[in-house]
């Protein structure tokens, strides 16, 4: 049974706001998605409080990436309910589109466009009247400026993931959805990544849920992570809590604990013996 | 009503309009900005707009000009088969023209970000549909003034009958191709064959080349529910009889009006299956 539900939540285990809208970045609620006869996501539950950073880890398959799916409304849940900024986002995503966005190296902006082009139609789609100057300041920030002119298709990697986040800052979501922000990045270029995230946070107190395998990613920049396994949660903590708990001195060991199948108890029974040892 | 929200983020402010339909035009536009972007980026593609048209022009306008020769009474009725041919390249083309722009953004990957957006679906199907005619335009414009150079037959003889045909054609091309992409959407670019086959489907039924009267009896009531039948058969009347049937043209609208109904259905119904299936997380090649 998963029956862990978020001590992050304003009032656990309260039923969802209902008609009334609230200003909680996301409720997620006995949320279940299933295909055929596998279940991806499992019953999870949690709220993510207003300008926070919260993490969702897991192995592959362990759901993060379905789960985020649903907060953006691309798949409809099987059961459960998804509120954005107190919107059921099945049914009324729209009302909310414009005060999210997303980021992913999984998702790319059309090849053959520039980058200019790419943020000009994304500005307009995303309703922001001073579009030039939105773009020009973004580009600015992520130092894409000189590629502004370039195809998008013939940047490197780095260079895509920055166009890649300027498309998602470009209407200063409140909330920020992140698919392995870092993926098959250098560590340099990472790390400014990172930093960039974090500064977004801090500055605009905007919410951030990203996916990550990356370990040192996610202690630097989450406030909570919420470990996924089989599409149940079965750990939702800060990250020093989470390595407190589990009596290990990185989340990297805590998350091989989990996907290895070891239990809390054993993991820390585990480091107490080779501590006596 | 349109909400303007400003809000501040570094030292700039930004201006959202994120309702009304202000808002709806404003992604519309963007959308239309995208695909002239794309359009624009691309000679190539420019050119190949124009090519198979005009191809097909010139083979069956060299027929017409073979038949004429030959004294057949009905080829040598002024531009029936070159009329013939224009017409249906004004159906498929405009067919084309919205379903290889929708599967342009899953080739991309874009899909994704366009459906996270605060774009809505009627929006991307407008967009596709005006991109439609706007392609169809750059297209066909050019090829008619060579079939009116190279053949002497002037589209435009067709008088205001024409503006009636080509909104029919459209207006079906349409709600083919919401068919066609709700079929991607849900099965993925392994259906993309049908955004080529499904207007060729049409051809032998709505009469191109020959009158209604050809098909075997039981063909022919099929034939006349089909929206572009109307159109071929007043385009031979005006040609070859020199009447003009309006009734008829009507009936085509109406009958368009259901199939742009059940084209959008389609459409709409293929998006929610797409995203209770989760084929919207794999979309690409």
């Amino acid at each position: 049974m998963n029956e862990k539900v978020s001590k992050f939540a304003a009032g656990s285990g309260a039923p969802p706001s209902g008609t009334e809208k609230s200003c909680v970045p996301a409720e997620v609620r006995d949320l279940t998605k299933t295909y055929g006869a596998v279940t991806a996501v499992d019953r999870i539950s949690f709220t993510l409080v207003e300008g926070t950073t919260v993490a969702l880890l897991g192995g592959n398959g362990a759901g993060k990436t379905t789960t985020i799916a649903m907060l953006l409304g691309l798949v409809v849940p099987s059961s459960g309910e998804v509120r954005v900024f107190g919107e059921d986002v099945s049914r009324h995503r729209d009302r909310v589109a414009h005060r999210m966005n997303f980021q992913s190296p999984y998702v790319d902006l059309p090849a053959r466009l520039t980058v200019k082009q790419n943020l000009t139609v994304y500005a307009g789609l995303y309703g922001i009247a001073n579009a030039a100057e939105r773009i020009a300041y973004i580009a600015q920030d992520l130092q894409i400026a000189p590629l502004l002119d370039r195809a998008t298709g013939k940047l490197s990697a780095g260079q895509k993931t920055r166009v890649g986040l300027a498309k998602a800052l470009l209407n200063a979501p409140d909330l920020l959805l992140l698919d392995e922000p870092t993926a098959s990045l250098d560590p340099d270029t990472a790390d400014w990544i990172r930093h960039k995230l974090k500064d977004y946070a801090e500055s605009r107190g905007a919410t951030l849920l990203l996916a990550s395998h990356n370990m040192a990613e996610v202690e630097r920049l989450a406030d909570r992570v919420i470990l996924l396994d089989q599409g149940r949660i079965i750990e939702d903590e800060t990250p020093g809590a989470l390595i407190a708990t589990y009596g290990r001195e990185t989340l990297e060991e805590v998350f091989l604990d989990v996907v290895r199948g070891r239990a809390r108890a054993e993991s820390g029974r585990a480091e107490g013996e080779r501590k006596a040892s | 009503m349109s909400t303007a929200r400003d809000r501040t983020e570094g030292a700039v402010p930004i201006v959202l309009v994120a309702n009304g339909f202000g808002a709806s035009l404003r992604r519309i536009g963007a959308l239309l900005e995208r695909y002239m972007f794309l359009l624009r980026s691309s000679g190539i593609r420019l050119l190949e707009l124009i090519y198979w048209p005009f191809l097909q022009m010139l083979t069956w306008g060299f027929l017409q000009t073979y038949l004429a020769e030959t004294k057949s009474p009905v080829a040598q009725a002024a531009g029936v088969l070159i009329g013939s041919v224009l017409l249906w390249d004004i159906l498929f083309r405009s067919k084309i023209g919205f379903s290889t722009t929708f599967i342009e953004e899953m080739w991309a990957r874009n899909l994704g970000n366009l459906l996270i957006s605060p774009l809505r679906p009627f929006e991307l199907v407008a967009a596709l549909s005006l991109w439609s005619v706007i392609r169809l335009s750059v297209s066909m414009i050019p090829v008619a003034f060579a079939a009116y150079l190279i053949f002497g037959f002037n589209l435009l003889d067709l008088g205001l009958a024409l503006a009636a045909f080509f909104a029919v054609l459209v207006l079906t091309s349409w709600s083919l191709g919401l068919i066609s992409a709700g079929v991607i959407l849900r099965y993925g670019l392994g259906a993309e064959e049908l955004a080529w086959s499904l207007a060729f489907l049409l051809l032998p039924i709505c009469c191109v080349y020959y009158p209604v009267s050809v098909l075997p009896d039981w063909l022919q009531p099929i034939a006349l529910a089909l929206p572009p039948t109307h159109v071929f058969e007043g385009m031979r009347a005006i040609l070859l009889e020199h009447r003009f049937d309006a009734n008829d043209l009507w009936w085509a609208l109406g009958l368009n009006a259901v199939y742009l109904v059940i084209g959008y259905v389609v459409f709409s119904r293929f998006l929610v299956s797409a995203r209770v299936n989760g084929t919207l997380l794999q979309l690409g090649e």
